[in-house]
């Protein structure tokens, strides 16, 4: 491999990564300082990226405008499944949890199923990114990649000063901690919890809206997401933002790399890092709440 | 209480009579195994479909008998595989079993009718395996095997002068058949695969790839992806911009149904399969014809392969004159048919697998048009099989 494909293979290591981290961010949220272990994160991707494929045809080329009413939407429905379905699960077994939200993920996907069906669709990126440039004579490498990436690196600085420089962040990451303390000093865990999880649905929405042009859309596109948001999450540092970030990079490079130079074994690079660092730091590689 | 020997006995002889009579015209239980939920389930409807209308154009009967039918999901869950299947043939009592789609699937129903002796049609699942090392006198498929699209895909990729070719597909079996097609036919035509690439199932992180295969710069590549893959991998070649120096060919699974999500990203691509959008026919349009006004619904390759089920059972019922005891003579029929199938005419191999033309297509708009014959008779190497 010369320098440049070289290069080009990191651009690719760093693009999955923070996508990635899109979608773990939320996860990571919801898991760490709720400590619901919730299987239908997946699904929320997937109704992203049907929401995108929806509100596409209406929104034109207002791509932006779509990506902030689809964030809306999806925020709301976050707050609403909180209140119907997840804050009962807090006080309840990680068991309970895992049952109740794989019957979300067969109820998102049925439901899917009924009002989309069950083809693949494409969705178009807006004309304003349709082109790409060329990448040292090697190949193209199109624009709604490199806005993808940025949108990614916009929402995780966003996410770093929500959490670390405001009082909603001192909140969460109060509550992260120690949320028996956080209640007992007046502050509205309920609704917190509301706010993080409607959050948490967004995130996973918002990168189901930036991939679906990427990846199309398809049926259970959320499963595969889910098993890797996981290993990043479990790697990071479980409710670790940045751990997350840094986990994210770390196995878009194994991913990448691993397919390039072990075919055979590809599939088993990720885990295998997941593994060794489960050894070396058996909490993950950062502490919940940063 | 004189009456209840009296009523007993009444009801055996009456019972003894209709089984007396039931012999003759009890109909033939076709026991349908396919999927009616998840991905699959417009597969597994065309395919019923399909069957369907070809016993309703002989009034409902085959040979001269009433169909009866029984139908299980299969999810497309190897691991319920073995059970669904017992149902059929434990609980129902099925003569036919015609299933599936998934291949994983279809190989626990060939080894459920090896084991009970239950004749069976598969209508779909390529794995090679059914018509190789799994083969047997009571198996018979109607569709393909993996490998015959790729060898025919192979082969015109050396007719067009590709020398180096890569291919790429996820690391299973299909995907792995259908590669290994490919690279026999192209060599056969004076080319070689340098380099096969691949990556877990269902992982769909292409660009990594995209990039190796740029920085080699083949001939062509060859991809085996379906659904969601397909549409993504067309859509990401072409966005890297590899489309225009280096051919994409695949089977037709790679652009058959989806051609609407891939877009402008497909156009031109030539892929090759045993059916294609305009084969200009009467038989053809004749089939599509009479599909249409049925089901309110255009007829795609996997109504085909059920329709062709049906042929190639009915085949071996007339062959009996429908009488199901004869069973050599079943078997024997349904491998010396020759089925007059909308996608033209074909025969049943040895191993149970059609000897057919697989045909070149070029994707226009939102069809995979008719091009040319890639391969006439494209038989099966049907490795592994006894018979």
């Amino acid at each position: 491999m010369d320098f440049a494909t070289f290069l080009v293979q990191c651009l690719n290591a760093v693009q999955y990564g923070l996508l990635l981290f899109l979608v773990a961010s939320g996860l990571t949220l919801i898991f760490g300082i709720m400590g619901v272990i919730n299987l239908a994160h997946g699904s929320f991707y997937m109704l992203g990226a049907y929401l995108a494929f929806g509100l596409a045809p209406l929104f034109g080329q207002q791509f932006l405008t779509m990506l902030t009413v689809g964030v809306l939407l999806s925020a709301l429905f976050g707050f609403v499944l909180e209140w119907a379905f997840f804050s009962y699960l807090y006080q309840r077994e990680h068991l309970q949890q895992v049952l109740m939200t794989y019957a979300l993920i067969l109820v998102f996907e049925e439901a899917r199923s009924l009002v989309v069906g069950n083809d693949v669709h494409g969705v178009q990126a807006p004309q304003w990114l349709a082109g790409s440039f060329a990448l040292g004579g090697l190949m193209a490498y199109p624009w709604y990649r490199v806005f993808a990436s940025v949108a990614c690196l916009v929402v995780a600085l966003a996410l770093y000063w929500v959490v670390n420089r405001t009082r909603l962040g001192m909140m969460i990451r109060a509550g992260a901690s120690n949320r028996d303390m956080v209640r007992g000093l007046g502050v509205d865990i309920r609704m917190l919890y509301r706010v993080v999880f409607a959050g948490g649905v967004a995130l996973a929405a918002l990168a189901g809206m930036i991939a679906a042009p990427l990846s199309s859309v398809y049926p259970g596109m959320g499963g595969s997401v889910l098993i890797i948001c996981f290993v990043v999450v479990v790697i990071g540092g479980i409710g670790s933002i940045s751990g997350a970030l840094v986990a994210s990079l770390l196995v878009g490079f194994v991913d990448t790399f691993g397919k390039v130079f072990f075919a055979e074994l590809s599939g088993i690079g990720v885990y295998l890092l997941m593994a060794v660092i489960l050894v070396w730091r058996p909490e993950g590689l950062m502490k919940r709440g940063y | 209480m004189r009456l209840i020997p009296r009523v007993t006995a009444l009801a055996a002889v009456l019972c003894c009579a209709a089984a007396a009579h039931g012999q003759a015209t009890a109909p033939i239980k076709v026991g349908l195994m396919l999927p009616y939920s998840g991905t699959y389930a417009g597969l597994g409807n065309a395919i019923e479909n399909g069957f369907k209308l070809y016993v309703n154009e002989h009034g409902g009967k085959l040979a001269g008998r009433e169909i009866q039918y029984f139908k299980v999901d299969d999810e497309s869950e190897p691991s319920k595989a073995t059970d669904n299947v017992n149902k059929l043939i434990k609980r129902d009592n099925v003569d036919v079993l015609v299933g599936t789609v998934h291949s994983g699937v279809a190989l626990a129903m060939a080894k459920a009718a090896k084991d009970n002796n239950t004749l069976l049609i598969v209508p779909n699942a390529g794995a090679d395996a059914v018509t190789g090392p799994m083969c047997g006198p009571n198996i018979v498929r109607s569709s393909f095997s993996n490998w015959q699209p790729g060898y025919a895909m192979g082969v015109v990729a050396g007719q067009k002068g590709v020398k180096r070719a890569m291919t790429i597909t996820w690391n299973y079996a299909a995907g792995a058949e259908s590669v290994k097609g490919f690279a026999e036919g192209l060599e056969k035509s004076g080319g070689k695969v340098a380099k096969d690439l691949n990556l877990p199932f269902p992982n769909v992180e292409f660009q990594a790839l995209l990039t190796e295969i740029a920085a080699q710069k083949p001939d062509a590549v060859y991809a085996f992806f379906a659904g969601g893959g397909a549409v993504k991998f067309v859509k990401d070649y072409a966005a890297a911009g590899l489309n225009k120096t280096i051919p994409l060919y695949g089977p037709g699974f790679l652009t058959d149904g989806t051609l609407e999500a891939q877009g402008a990203a497909a156009q031109g691509m030539l892929t090759t399969l045993h059916y294609a959008d305009n084969l200009e026919t009467p038989r053809n349009e004749a089939f599509r014809k009479s599909y249409a006004l049925t089901y309110k619904a255009n007829a795609d390759v996997y109504a085909v392969q059920g329709y062709d089920a049906a042929q190639i059972l009915n085949a071996g019922l007339v062959a009996a004159k429908g009488d199901l005891a004869k069973r050599d003579v079943i078997t024997a029929a349904m491998r010396k048919v020759t089925v007059d199938s909308p996608r033209g005419k074909f025969t049943i191999s040895a191993a149970g697998n059609p000897v057919q033309d697989i045909y070149l297509r070029e994707v226009k708009g939102i069809n995979n048009e008719y091009r040319s014959v890639a391969v006439k008779a494209l038989a099966d190497p049907a490795r592994g099989c006894k018979l």
